[in-house]
């Protein structure tokens, strides 16, 4: 057996275990009633999420004894077990809220797409590690493209936008290792361009467009070459056809929920008893908590179940009505600590396929943090997809459990591994 | 390796960071800075249920109960809860029709969608049982409890008044906000004077609900709800008897009666006529019947004894002997000869002392009198002397509760309080020193410009009882478990006239009834010392009979004034043989003159007239 001294760094530990139990304090006091009050009532969420929580302790000190090797060397392998699981969903899912991600176990339910994500972070860290590859080469791009896109279509095939959103993460570590930062810019202009494209007259803002065009050209450059010109008027010309394709996006592409949330997220609908109804009751329950919040199982919205998914996706309603403003930025701030200590712990790794791997799980944590807080607070469309390590849910919960420890093993005898 | 990247950590990180200064910003913009959400909180996942006080009960001086309670339940409706409703069902259950429904339907959306309006007033007990276990079926239905007003005798409606719901111009009055659309609120009589005392203090039951409008269970254990505190019993000064009594004999008539206690100033009956059974205002059916007897020309819903102002017509006299008396201008002697060339008389000897003019009501003699008041002889001027007297006379006339509003426990609004002239009224009409005693002596046999209403007369006999003073007539004694009494009702107000001058005054009355020649011999009653006195007051119609007296003579216990509206034939005709059947009842307990009695009570004045429409009749709830 392999033996070493292991250099576990204790706070990214300490920090799931504190978001974890104050996950569960929420998950409890959204379904509290009189007659579930009993913490071990294990028909009841809370009581499951108890279980669940045991198993991902435990998974958890597994993965901690693992030999640091194993899981470099069984990424493809992993990999591939999952594409399949998700192929395998697809025909013998059981239909859950519109979803086909589930397959049904008898006694309890399970998400294969959730495993995706730890499954596509270590396969993509394995590609990426390896001697000759370089993301500027266009064979690597294509590549780790297609090593993402794979599970990423089969879960946009299950009807789960949101999962399949998750993987649009890997552009961070895609870009710490080296990939154009004007990634970054386009996705951030594409949204903007967008959320415009559907709130103002198309034609004033492709004047708009222009105008910033020729402030650049003949205010901004104090040299202009032929080729600027055409660059401008290349980048002028994929915004015009972007702005024109919104429409068709939008109401071809879409599907009708989804158009909604985004209506509703941008004031154009306020459907407030249909599509509406999740956004405005989740807001009314985080409005209402105030600085100091309710206090433990004051919640009335919470309690009363005025928010659906109150315990799974809207689970930061909870936090917000009872802890207020003062928990609420707690946890965030919990979420925000461990995501910069992530970087961190990423920075100061040996091998590539650590590193690599560090980055891929901040950044899907980031993802999920931000769409489903965003998402809360009215801030981003509405996206299913659970609060990692604080939703009620098995499979995420375990799912995250490996995601984050598989990291932190690699991390505790990062000096002995190249 | 591609360390040469290791910078575009911070960029990675700066995002992590950015997002989460993002995310404190939007909770704070919504926790900290923005009220709205909050009170959307409050309003949807907790329910007020308002508890509401049983209002106090009334009752008469001897304990019998007026007025009490019975509950009936208001069906509420929350109108964006109403989810699923077997719409048919519903209505069965009701007996609405399906229009009617909408029609509710529609109202209460209208108010709010999300606040609970009142789907169907005052269901009653029978009907509520019929759909209390079928209630789990409507949801966005729940039940409210009211009260309701009963009265087991249907007497003295104008002075207990009534009960409705608050109006507009109430709520925007209402400075204390304590009253909610939808409440009840006293509208009239004692109801509304006595409203703060009565009402109670409305309690409130917060309930969490859920999202299905389901009652989860009281929010914080009960921490925000206040128990309701049960409005306060009003013990009246009203003698039930006297006033059911009093109410029988004015049957078919127009007028009013006020009989007051003279040491206490409690009102024992205030009547006044048409009178209308209480019950008429009560629940579901009030609406229709106010409607009504609203219209009623007869206006039986006006309390004339508070609000009809009547030319007070010879039962001044009083009045005006005591103030002659007291400025020194007669003698309790003094005589004048009865000169019909001044104003007009019956035949009657002439008056040789102030005792025989009241009993024989002399008219030509008040002249004289009036004319001494008004003309003292201070000035040389006949318009400057008349000036004086009469802001001297009108002095002592206010001290006699005359020309102002008589501060009783009835509500203010429609109080009149008569008309005793100034200087000032009759420049206005004649001219400054345009006018003197030959202008204004009318007054001196209470006609004229000179008003009253009837609760002054009824104080004036309640005066000459006293032998000179009164108390405030109100119609509480005292209130609630602790026994509130209002100290203004102990307060003696002085006429400042001597007592041996009253004394001439009630020998005067007793007189008029008992002794040959008095105006007011069918008000007599063996053995009680009734003293009296007429009026007729005149109108353009038929005259008002008017009467007030006292009795016994000494140490009285009841003073009283009738007014006969339009009754043909003068005060002694009509007014007085009620009076006298009335402090017979309420001397004697007992009415022994059965055929005087018939007599009186069928005796209807006014039949030329369209008296009370008839009303819808009370539906009886039990």
């Amino acid at each position: 057996m392999y033996q070493e001294k292991l250099k576990i760094d204790w706070l990214p530990i300490l920090l799931w275990l504190v978001i974890m139990l104050f996950g569960w304090v929420n998950i409890y006091a959204a379904c509290y009633t009189e007659t579930h009050a009993s913490v071990f009532d294990f028909s009841i969420q809370h009581g499951k999420q108890i279980i669940w929580m045991g198993v991902a302790m435990l998974l958890a000190a597994v993965i901690m004894l693992t030999e640091p090797r194993l899981f470099s060397n069984t990424a493809y392998p992993i990999y591939g077990v999952v594409l399949a699981l998700l192929v395998v969903t697809l025909f013998i899912a059981t239909a859950t809220k519109g979803g086909k991600s589930w397959i049904d176990f008898g006694a309890f339910k399970f998400q294969p797409s959730e495993f995706a994500k730890f499954a596509t972070s270590l396969a993509l860290a394995k590609f990426m590690s390896a001697i000759d590859i370089d993301i500027k080469k266009t064979r690597t791009k294509v590549i780790a493209i297609a090593l993402i896109a794979m599970p990423a279509m089969l879960i946009f095939l299950q009807h789960d936008t949101g999962s399949a959103l998750v993987f649009a993460g890997f552009v961070l570590p895609l870009f710490r290792e080296g990939l154009s930062g004007s990634i970054l810019i386009i996705g951030v202009a594409a949204v903007v361009l967008f959320v415009l494209a559907l709130l103002v007259n198309k034609y004033i803002l492709l004047g708009a467009l222009v105008l910033l065009a020729l402030f650049y050209l003949f205010i901004w450059l104090n040299k202009r070459t032929a080729r600027d010109y055409w660059r401008v008027l290349g980048v002028l010309a994929v915004c015009a056809a972007f702005v024109f394709s919104v429409d068709f996006v939008f109401n071809h592409v879409l599907e009708s929920h989804q158009r909604e949330r985004i209506d509703v997220l941008l004031g154009k609908s306020d459907d407030l008893q249909g599509s509406g109804y999740n956004v405005n009751q989740s807001k009314i329950a985080i409005g209402s908590g105030g600085f100091f919040g309710k206090g433990f199982l004051n919640g009335t919205l919470t309690k009363a179940h005025f928010v659906p998914e109150q315990e799974t996706d809207f689970i930061f309603c909870t936090v917000g009505e009872e802890w207020g403003w003062i928990g609420s930025t707690l946890i965030v701030a919990a979420y925000i600590w461990l995501l910069v200590h992530l970087v961190s712990m990423a920075e100061r790794q040996r091998s590539r396929f650590a590193r690599f791997y560090g980055y891929s799980v901040a950044s899907i944590l980031f993802v999920h943090l931000f769409v489903n807080i965003g998402m809360v607070l009215g801030l981003v469309p509405v996206i299913g997809i659970p609060l990692p390590f604080f939703s009620y849910g098995g499979s995420s919960m375990l799912a995250f459990t490996i995601l984050l420890f598989i990291f932190i093993r690699q991390d505790a005898s990062k000096n002995q591994l190249l | 390796m591609s360390n040469q990247y290791a910078d575009r950590s911070h960029v990675v990180k700066l995002i992590f960071i950015v997002v989460g200064v993002l995310f404190v910003g939007r909770l704070a913009m919504l926790q900290l800075f923005n009220p709205k959400y909050r009170e959307l909180a409050a309003s949807q996942s907790l329910r007020e249920v308002t508890q509401y006080p049983a209002r106090g009960f009334i009752y008469d001086r001897h304990g019998e109960l007026l007025v009490h309670n019975e509950a009936v339940y208001d069906l509420m409706v929350i109108p964006n809860m109403v989810k699923n409703l077997d719409t048919a069902y519903f209505c069965q259950c009701l007996g609405i029709t399906l229009d009617d429904f909408r029609e509710r339907m529609q109202k209460a959306w209208k108010y709010s969608p999300f606040a609970s309006s009142i789907f169907m007033k005052q269901v009653s007990k029978e009907e509520y049982a019929r759909f209390e276990n079928k209630m789990f079926r409507f949801k966005g239905f729940y039940i409210s409890q009211r009260t309701l007003r009963i009265y087991d005798r249907p007497i003295a409606a104008q002075v207990l008044g009534y009960v409705g719901e608050v109006d507009q111009g109430e709520l925007d009055r209402d400075s204390t906000k304590y009253y909610k659309r939808g409440d009840y609120i006293g509208k009239s009589g004692l109801e509304k004077s006595y409203e703060e005392v009565l009402r109670g203090v409305k309690g409130k039951k917060v309930m969490h609900v859920d999202v299905h409008n389901r009652e989860i269970g009281p929010y914080q254990h009960g921490a925000f709800d206040t128990l309701p505190v049960e409005g306060c019993n009003l013990y009246t000064t009203l003698d039930a008897d006297l006033q059911a009594y009093a109410e029988e004999l004015m049957a078919n008539k127009r007028g009013c009666v006020v009989a007051i206690e003279p040491a206490t100033g409690e009102v024992l009956a205030m009547v006044s006529a048409p009178c209308y059974d209480p019950n008429l205002l009560v629940g579901r059916i009030r609406g229709e019947n106010y409607k009504k007897l609203n219209s009623d020309i007869a206006k039986p819903m006006l309390n004339r004894a508070l609000m009809g102002q009547y030319p007070p017509g010879s039962i001044f006299k009083i009045a005006q002997s005591m103030v002659a008396l007291d400025l020194g201008v007669i003698t309790p002697n003094t005589g004048f000869v009865c000169d019909k060339s001044l104003v007009g008389c019956h035949n009657h000897p002439s008056a040789r002392s102030v005792q025989e003019a009241i009993k024989m009501s002399c008219n030509p003699y008040y002249y004289q009198v009036y004319r001494r008041v008004i003309q003292q002889g201070k000035y040389k001027s006949i318009y400057k002397d008349s000036q004086y007297g009469l802001t001297v006379w009108r002095e002592y006339m206010l001290r006699f509760g005359f020309g102002q509003k008589l501060d009783i426990d009835l509500p203010k609004s429609g109080l009149q309080k008569g008309n005793i002239p100034d200087t000032a009224y009759y420049n206005r009409w004649y001219g400054k020193e345009r006018w003197a005693f030959s202008t204004i002596y009318s007054n001196s046999i209470g006609q004229g410009e000179v008003t009253v209403v009837p609760i002054q007369m009824a104080n004036l006999a309640a005066i000459v009882a006293n032998r000179g003073y009164y108390i405030t007539p109100h119609m509480v004694r005292f209130y609630g478990p602790d026994s509130v009494r209002n100290d203004e009702y102990y307060t003696r107000h002085e006429t400042g006239i001597k007592r041996e001058y009253f004394d001439i005054a009630a020998a005067g009355m007793y007189d008029v009834v008992h002794v040959a020649g008095g105006t007011a011999r069918r008000a007599r009653v063996d053995g009680l010392d009734i003293c009296g006195k007429t009026g007729t007051a005149e109108n353009y119609g038929n005259d008002h009979s008017v009467f007030i007296c006292f009795a016994p003579k000494d140490n009285p216990k009841i003073a009283m004034a009738v007014y006969v509206e339009n009754a043909q034939g003068g005060g002694g005709t009509w007014a007085a043989p009620i009076a006298g059947l009335l402090v017979e009842k309420y001397l004697n307990g007992e009415v022994k003159r059965k055929d005087i009695e018939k007599q009186y009570k069928e005796f209807n004045p006014c039949q030329k007239l369209p008296l009370t429409r008839r009303v819808k009749k009370a539906k009886k709830r039990r």
